[in-house]
């Protein structure tokens, strides 16, 4: 070891609430944000640990906050302790352990992933009920500890492993495997052995017994219910909307072919019918030969200006396009928010979705 | 044929596998194995693929593994093989007439090169050709990467449909390899691996009776799900187009001789090529181990139809030809993904309904950052997944010095995007584009996982 990187010191702020910032109680709760120098209570804790790690750190600032101060003026907190922290340049911020403390664990989980996305690494632990960890979960680092202050010590040796993984640069690829909350999202892996095997494998456990592991456990389906029949469409506004991929010639937008990350708003005024020369699918999960060829195939407008005529209702002059082609829900689910928010706002009554 | 005539009368169907390890490949005067290395004559196979008045142009190169190289658009790869026996040919119903109902494939011999492949690339058909990295980080997720390739660069005569277009490319792939294993492999070669695969008798077989199992051993099937939505989403299984096809049995050392062969244009990631088909490991290692480690039953093929009906239709089918094997468990593979997870799903509820436990392989498509659910159906009795990894995940793969295809077409693939090219050369795309990379017959070890 070379003799700067020796004498490397890593500086640590650490984030405490009131009572562990030793400004008081319930009764303190209120505090607006505080900084001391140095490390206080459980800060002298996480020094000792490092140190036994040897892993030199030194905690260079304790920024305390109320916790309702905190929970009421969520925004302005940030605010005014982001760039606190930020003024100090740490290597690391530890918040917490905020054990089953619920605005403790919400303001821990805040300040932790905003700090991430500021090239700030920062760990914090929460017992396994405390709502920041659903809050949070995916976006910090969150170690999992005991619901009360009994479990300090313990807390304190899994958040300093964990914190000098983070502090040596070393990529933390699966939080689980480090005592962390899964963060609930899918990520790859190269597994030791290929799929085929696992699989016989699998269903060897599962003929065999009622203990096996799946690899990716089904979610809860969210099934929509269809609405009642309208009836009579006389006077109403109906919008087309369609994962079909029809944009028009030249995609404007470039929504992709596959796993769209947009969706786009095109007009329809003046237009009898869709034209090859002018609408296309940009839709990569099926052959678009004969929806190229007549795009109204997958945007029926030729269909619903007949319609328009004979069943007295008013063609919406806008549609929503997008490609339903390996689009994730979460995508889908957005779009769909939005698209709904902007028909409403039209006066649209009803939407025929068509989809490929 | 010796082989053949001793099983004549034999109840199991046996195959003789003999692989030839081709250590490297070069074009020559003339095409043929000589120690080791296949040698191609590249005239004479361009001039027979230009037999065919749908092309245009034929470009061939060759590439190593290791190789600074991506291939880009790839449609198929395909492993030459030559069948030793009589009247039987590889790719039977394809580039030969076979009936498989009225004839049951023989028992006999069949050579394959190991380690060499024909790939077939060109203008884009559909959007979603792959890609083949020869080294760099996306060499690591495709067992493309280890292969020789022979390389095939069709382009069509004008006005050639996309459809013909298709049939074209397909056909030229098939033919390239039926000419390289008729010039390498006819003829006598030693020293190379070999194994004995002996199939399964269905229920109603001749000589059924005559067949023993060992007692104890859990009985396993296996449902091998086709992508058969039609319009460039198609499959075939001796010739038959398989979306007209009712869920079948089917032989499983069939799969050597290329009676499935691939002609899909689906996302790269979870196509199966003719080569994943001719080499599918699950039917491979339940054959190996049958009679060892458990009962392999039999194999039902099925497809996987764009309508609900035929949805339903294939599922009960399947699920009653599974249920009559009287297996304790089903392996269930799938090819494509989102729509096909639907079938996925009535497959695994329906045998589960005659109590036979399942196992899906599936990919996911949870999104670039992993957050979303990955499937878009699902049924409580799928309790036991594994997965083959999240196709949307997004891999960076650094510019290679040479481009065999056409790299142009890289924004408009599927898991390309406009933004996809980076200022240095590199290209951000998501798995998907790379050809094999999450196969859901199980080759690769790409997994994913919550974190």
């Amino acid at each position: 070891m070379s003799g700067t990187s020796r004498n490397k010191q890593y500086r640590i702020v650490h984030y405490l609430n009131q009572f562990f910032g030793g400004v008081g109680g319930e009764e303190q709760a209120n505090c607006e944000p505080r900084t001391i120098q140095g490390s206080k209570g459980p800060g002298r804790l996480f020094e000792k640990f490092f140190r036994e790690q040897n892993v030199p750190v030194e905690i260079v600032a304790t920024v305390i906050c109320g916790d309702s101060y905190f929970a009421e003026n969520q925004e302005k907190g940030l605010g005014e302790i982001l760039p606190e922290i930020q003024g100090y340049s740490p290597d690391l911020v530890i918040a917490g352990p905020a054990f089953n403390a619920g605005r403790y664990g919400m303001a821990c989980g805040a300040i932790c992933s905003s700090l991430n996305p500021l090239g700030i690494p920062a760990i914090t632990a929460m017992y396994k009920e405390n709502p920041g960890v659903d809050q949070y979960r995916k976006t910090a680092l969150i170690v999992e500890c005991a619901d009360i202050v009994t479990g300090m010590e313990d807390a304190v040796q899994k958040m300093v492993r964990l914190g000098k993984k983070v502090l040596q640069g070393e990529k933390i690829e699966f939080p689980k495997a480090e005592g962390c909350f899964e963060q609930g999202l899918r990520k790859n892996y190269f597994h030791a052995e290929p799929a085929y095997q696992r699989a016989i494998a699998l269903l060897l456990q599962k003929i065999g017994s009622d203990s096996f592991e799946t690899e990716y456990p089904i979610p809860f389906f969210d099934r929509v219910d269809p609405q009642a029949a309208i009836g009579d469409l006389k006077g109403l506004t109906i919008a087309l909307v369609t994962s079909g991929g029809i944009v028009p010639t030249g995609n404007p937008d470039h929504i992709e072919s596959s796993n769209a990350s947009k969706y786009g708003r095109y007009s329809l005024e003046g237009l009898e019918k869709l034209e090859t020369k002018t609408h296309q699918s940009a839709h990569g999960g099926y052959d678009n030969t004969y929806a190229n060829h007549d795009p109204n195939r997958v945007l029926p407008i030729d269909m619903m200006r007949e319609l328009e005529k004979e069943l007295g209702f008013k063609q919406h002059e806008w549609y929503y396009a997008t490609v339903g082609n390996g689009t994730s829900v979460d995508s889908a689910q957005k779009f769909a928010k939005e698209i709904a928010v902007e028909l409403i706002r039209d006066g649209v009554q009803a939407v025929i979705l068509t989809s490929t | 044929m010796s082989i053949a005539k001793h099983h004549a009368l034999a109840p199991h169907i046996t195959h003789h596998w003999k692989k030839i390890t081709v250590s490297d490949l070069d074009f020559a005067p003339a095409t043929g194995l000589e120690n080791g290395k296949l040698l191609i004559h590249r005239d004479e196979l361009i001039s027979r693929l230009q037999s065919d008045p749908n092309i245009r142009n034929v470009k061939v190169d060759i590439v190593h593994p290791g190789e600074s190289v991506r291939i880009v658009p790839v449609k198929d790869v395909i492993e030459p093989r030559l069948s030793l026996i009589p009247g039987y040919q590889v790719f039977p119903g394809v580039l030969s007439g076979w009936d498989p109902d009225t004839n049951r494939i023989p028992s006999g011999e069949i050579v394959s090169v190991c380690g060499m492949v024909v790939t077939t690339v060109g203008s884009i058909v559909g959007f979603q050709e792959g890609v083949i990295d020869m080294s760099g980080p996306g060499a690591k997720y495709s067992l493309f990467s280890q292969n020789h390739h022979l390389v095939l660069d069709i382009t069509v005569q004008e006005g050639i449909g996309r459809h013909d277009h298709e049939k074209t490319a397909r056909m030229a792939g098939f033919k390239a390899a039926d000419y390289i294993a008729r010039h390498a492999l006819n003829k006598p070669l030693a020293g190379n691996a070999h194994e004995t695969l002996i199939n399964p008798v269905y229920p109603g077989s001749p000589g059924r009776q005559g067949s023993a199992e060992p007692k104890g051993l859990p009985r396993i099937a296996y449902l091998y799900m086709l992508q058969t939505q039609g319009l460039l989403h198609d499959t075939y299984y001796c010739g038959i187009d398989a979306k007209k096809m009712l869920p079948r049995f089917m032989v499983p050392s069939e799969v050597l001789f290329g009676a499935i062969v691939s002609g899909n244009c689906v996302s790269a990631c979870d196509k199966n090529t003719t080569y994943h088909h001719q080499n599918n490991p699950i039917v491979l290692e339940l054959l190996r181990r049958d009679k060892t480690d458990w009962n392999f039953v039999g194999c039902v093929l099925t497809n996987e139809n764009v309508t609900l009906g035929e949805k339903q239709q294939s599922s009960t089918l399947a699920a009653g030809l599974i249920a009559s094997l009287i297996p304790d468990g089903v392996i269930i593979s799938k090819e494509g993904f989102g729509n096909p997870d639907a079938d996925l799903m009535m497959n695994c509820s329906k045998i589960e309904a005659h109590g036979i436990k399942t196992v899906l392989l599936t990919d996911e498509f949870a999104g670039q950052a992993g957050a979303s659910q990955s499937l878009v159906d699902g049924h409580p009795d799928a309790n036991a997944i594994v997965s083959t990894g999240n196709a949307n995940e997004v891999i960076v793969l650094p510019p290679l010095k040479k481009i065999v295809g056409d790299d142009r077409v890289i924004t408009k693939m599927a898991g390309g995007s406009s933004k996809c090219r980076l200022p240095d050369g590199s290209i951000a795309v998501e798995l998907q584009v790379l050809i094999g990379s999450t196969n859901q017959l199980g080759f690769e070890r790409t997994s994913a996982r919550f974190i």
